[in-house]
């Protein structure tokens, strides 16, 4: 069963629910998306709208399923880029397995290529 | 680069190998994005500045009054468009996650998709305003539209003093990002 992760002091709400809470002043540093941003934004919105694979409700569940910890630390398209990769495990449409495999060979080729890679990876969840 | 891009290209490529997207229908995708930006909001505003029969029907269906610019605002959600008056000021906030009228406006900018401004815009508005530069009289009410999923607000500023014999082009000019979300006014020096 569903369980809502809820944030810490924040009297049982859900992790997601920050209306009115502080979060101290706003960064307005402008941020230009990356080519790989806008790619997940573009198979995100193809995978829902256009294959019906889910729900935009459904993409909005596995975001707020994150831990607080994941939640606060990750990017905006890191949030959605887990959410796509969750959901489509979820769909079985492809398994954790594959999903681990061709990340394995996609670090392995950038770093031929003399690319930094990072050596961890992603929890899953 | 970043243990997320190795991901994006790992199922991007899972997904073209299993036939589920092509590389073709990605492009075309990042290409709607690309097309969609703060210039084409601010030429809508200009028509409203400038033709008073198109904001009534602005304001009264959104998503008719854009095709008749030929701007199609998809399937996902329905726009509303709030009118600033020299009563009330608007401002947009999505309180939950990150909502905002992508088929008019573009990609949001990070700030808003931050907790900070998600956070306090609905119970300190004008303190958050006046981060950005604002400053609201108290002669102004301010409101607050906490976009959903399904219904994204898009703010029509006030056409500012001075600009009457400017052309649509030239007020468009006028009209910023911010200014559609309500955290900046326009001005014509």
């Amino acid at each position: 069963m569903r369980k809502t992760k809820t944030r810490d002091g924040a009297d049982g709400r859900a992790v997601h629910d920050v209306g009115g809470l502080d979060f101290g002043a706003i960064d307005r540093t402008e941020h230009d998306l990356a080519l790989w941003e806008k790619r997940v934004d573009s198979m995100m919105i193809l995978l829902y709208s256009k294959k019906g694979l889910w729900t935009v409700d459904a993409m909005r569940r596995t975001i707020e399923d994150y831990g607080q910890q994941t939640y606060d630390k990750i990017a905006y398209y890191e949030k959605w880029m887990r959410a796509m990769r969750n959901l489509l495990v979820e769909q079985e449409v492809v398994s954790r397995a594959e999903i681990d495999a061709k990340m394995a060979e996609v670090a392995d080729r950038h770093r031929a290529a003399g690319r930094t890679v990072p050596t961890h990876k992603a929890t899953w969840s | 680069m970043g243990v997320y891009e190795v991901m994006e290209e790992a199922v991007r490529l899972l997904l073209i190998e299993k036939g589920i997207l092509t590389d073709a229908e990605i492009a075309a995708q990042i290409d709607l994005i690309d097309s969609r930006s703060p210039a084409l909001g601010a030429k809508v505003v200009a028509r409203a500045w400038t033709d008073a029969a198109f904001k009534q029907r602005l304001l009264a269906d959104c998503r008719a009054a854009l095709m008749e610019m030929q701007i199609d605002i998809g399937q996902i959600a329905e726009f509303k468009v709030v009118e600033n008056t020299p009563e009330t000021h608007n401002v947009i906030v999505c309180t939950l996650c990150s909502c905002y009228p992508k088929l008019l406006l573009g990609i949001p900018p990070a700030w808003y998709k931050n907790l900070a401004y998600r956070s306090r815009t609905v119970v300190d508005p004008r303190g958050v305003l006046a981060e950005f530069g604002v400053k609201v009289p108290k002669s102004q009410e301010v409101r607050v539209h906490d976009s959903t999923a399904d219904l994204r607000y898009i703010v029509l500023p006030m056409r500012p003093k001075g600009t009457e014999k400017l052309d649509e082009p030239a007020l468009a000019a006028l009209v910023s990002r911010d200014a559609m979300i309500g955290t900046a006014i326009p001005t014509y020096a």
